[in-house]
Order: structure tokens, then C-alpha cells, then sequence
């Protein structure tokens, strides 16, 4: 058994966290938290790259080395980093309004290029922290605080987003799924290439409060009864998909990364500056 | 699992935000959650080590030592 305990990833004098009563957020900070020990990655290793959001507060309690951007723009800042020095191991811990909404140009761009990075994507179908707005995840007709009587625009599958723009590693699971949710964060750190882990996460506050319901417990059982395996989605009707999302791995291929092509094509070699 | 091993399950109160998803999700029914929205360890015997309610409280507010 492994010693590396999680507590060494995270800032725990900073708790308590800022996040709402059973907000998603922690349970996706802890599992992260868990796949850096159980890898054995040391946190000097590692960049944890945040936007804006109520998940974009979560670089405050990890130990690692932390980069906070702007709202929308922690790929762009993830890309710069991975190519400086490629032997850090990066990876941007995003919200829905972060990776593609305000984002979504660096997101298929990032995916395209397949830049050896790892993308978190809490996808809560609004805008937490601003006061729950709809974002571009939030579902066709969902009520929101900017589409009270139900959302008109239909919402962004990330998945197939990034599985058509060229991702290596394409997952989503939920903080319901929680041993799922940590092994396919492994799975994606490990990935050489692009890979997105979508977790589609409880917020109480707004999202579950307008749609579901205020309490914790509800959001939680919301995801348990809606996420089904990829191959049961894949049996059912129309209108049973439109009732639930499918959890699992959609793609994991080995497509070379943008660095290994780029040394490949230019005839070089970098190590990266320290 | 481990059942015979024993299990001491402490909840900090001071990150405990008293969502109640310990108590309502472990299977084994360990918890109680008092008037106040507090979950308590009634239980503790009955643990199967899953660690479910550590990984799933949003606030990292559950520890679970396995005392040998
Ligand atoms: S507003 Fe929503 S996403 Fe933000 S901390 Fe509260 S529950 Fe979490
Ligand atoms: S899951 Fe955590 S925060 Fe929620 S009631 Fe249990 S101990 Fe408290
Ligand atoms: S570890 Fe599992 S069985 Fe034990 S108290 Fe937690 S949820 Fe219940």
C-alpha cells in the first residue's frame, strides 16, 4: 500500500472551503487530491491551472504549483506552461463557463492540437459564482436566474466536443461515482496527449436548486439515478436518453501529442527551460 | 471486507457544513444525523471500510483510521 498520502496535495489550512453546502466541488478536489498521491507524482511536479468560477478557487487549496488565469483562459495559460517545460505534468481544472463557454475556442484548440495536457471540466450547467446564469451546458429549457422560464438555446455535449476536435482521452463521470471519478483522473494524468475528464457535478445553490432541488442529498441522487454506463445509454430510446447521460470512457487512443509532432517536423529537441 | 478490524471514524466539526450525504448514502447506516443536521457515529462496528462517505463529503470533514 501506498504511504503518499493525499493530504500532502492539499492546503488544509485554508479550509474550510469556500464552496455551498454539498457543492461538488470538494468531492472532485479530494478525488484530485487522491489520484496525484496514488500516482506518486510529487507536487513540484505538478501545475494545477484555474480560470474564474467557484471551481476556479480550488488552486487555493492544492499544494501544488498553481496558476490562476482569467476567466476562460486556463488552457491558454496550461499551453504555455506545457511547452516551457514540457516535464511538468499540467493540468487545468475548469469550469463549464471556463472551458467552453467564455472558453470554448481555447478548449477545441487545445483538444485539436492534442497538447499533452489534462483538462477537469465541473460541468454544474450554470454559472455558480456570478449567480447562476445559464452557460453554454446548460440543458434546453432548464431554468436558470437569466432563463426563468426555461433555457431556449440547447447545451453543449463536452464530450463529443472534445472527441471531434481530436482528444486522446475523453471520459465523464460524476462526485456520485467517486472511485470511477478518481481512476479516470489517473487515467487521464497518465494520458500522453489531450485529455478531458468531465464530471458532471452537483450545485445545489442554483442549478439543482431551479431544476432539481436545493437539497444535497437530491443532487446526489439525481446523479445516481441519471448517469447510466456508456453501453446501457447506448441500448436505449431516444426519449430514455433524454432522461439520463451516459458515464464512462468514449475515447482513448494514442494519436502523438502536438510536442512529440512538433520535435518530429522541425528536427529539434527541448528539454524545456528551468 | 475488513469487518473485524476496528474502525475509528471521526467528523471535524468545524468543515462539516451538514449536508447529510454521509448519512443518507452509507450503505451500512453508520451514521445518524441529529436534529441539528449533525451526523453522528452510532455505528462505528458496522463499518465495512468502504470509505465512500470520506470521498464523497464535499467539506473532506470524514477520516477513517483503522485501528490495529
Ligand atoms: S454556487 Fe453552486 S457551484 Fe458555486 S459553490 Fe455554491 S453550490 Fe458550488
Ligand atoms: S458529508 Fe461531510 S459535510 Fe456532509 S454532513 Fe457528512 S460530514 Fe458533514
Ligand atoms: S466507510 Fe463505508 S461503511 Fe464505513 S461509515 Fe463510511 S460509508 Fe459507511
Amino acid at each position: 500500500m501506498s504511504t503518499n498520502s493525499y493530504k500532502n496535495y492539499l492546503k488544509e489550512e485554508h479550509f474550510p472551503h469556500i464552496w455551498c453546502p454539498g457543492c461538488g466541488d470538494g468531492i472532485v478536489l479530494h478525488a484530485y487530491a487522491i489520484a496525484l498521491a496514488e500516482l506518486g507524482l510529487a507536487p513540484k511536479e505538478v501545475v494545477t491551472v484555474t480560470g474564474i468560477g467557484c471551481w476556479g478557487k480550488s488552486d487555493d487549496y492544492v499544494a501544488t504549483h498553481a496558476l490562476h488565469g482569467t476567466h476562460g483562459r486556463a488552457l491558454a495559460y496550461a499551453t504555455g506552461v506545457k511547452l516551457g517545460n514540457p516535464v511538468l505534468t499540467v493540468i487545468a481544472l475548469m469550469g463549464d463557463g471556463d472551458a467552453v463557454t467564455i472558453g470554448g475556442n481555447h478548449f477545441i484548440h487545445a483538444a485539436r492540437r492534442n497538447i499533452d495536457l489534462t483538462a477537469v471540466v465541473i460541468n454544474n450547467f450554470n454559472y455558480g459564482m456570478t449567480g447562476g446564469q445559464y452557460s453554454a451546458t446548460t440543458p434546453l429549457k432548464s431554468k436558470t436566474t437569466t432563463s426563468p422560464l426555461g433555457n431556449a438555446e440547447p447545451g453543449f455535449d463536452i464530450c463529443s466536443l472534445a472527441e471531434a476536435a481530436g482528444a486522446n482521452f475523453v471520459a465523464r463521470t460524476t462526485p456520485f461515482h467517486v472511485v470511477s471519478l478518481k481512476n479516470l483522473l489517473k487515467e487521464g494524468i497518465q494520458k500522453k496527449g489531450f485529455s478531458l475528464i468531465e464530471v458532471i457535478t452537483p450545485c445545489p445553490t442554483y442549478f439543482g436548486r431551479y431544476n432539481i432541488n436545493s437539497s444535497p442529498v437530491a443532487n446526489m441522487h439525481w446523479l445516481k439515478d441519471k448517469a447510466v454506463s456508456v453501453s446501457r445509454y447506448q441500448h436505449m430510446t431516444d426519449e430514455d436518453k433524454l432522461q439520463h447521460f451516459a458515464i464512462g470512457t468514449f475515447v482513448n487512443k494514442d494519436r502523438p501529442d502536438f510536442y512529440t509532432m512538433y520535435q518530429q517536423i522541425n528536427d529539434c529537441k527541448w528539454e524545456g527551460g528551468r | 471486507m475488513k469487518a473485524k478490524e476496528k474502525i475509528r471514524i471521526s467528523i471535524d466539526e468545524n468543515l462539516c457544513k451538514r449536508c447529510g450525504i454521509c448519512s443518507e448514502f452509507c450503505s451500512e447506516k453508520v451514521f445518524l444525523e441529529l436534529d441539528n443536521g449533525m451526523p453522528q457515529v452510532t455505528v462505528p462496528e458496522n463499518c465495512i471500510v468502504c470509505h465512500l462517505c470520506d470521498w464523497r463529503c464535499p467539506d473532506l470533514a470524514i477520516t477513517l483510521e483503522v485501528i490495529s
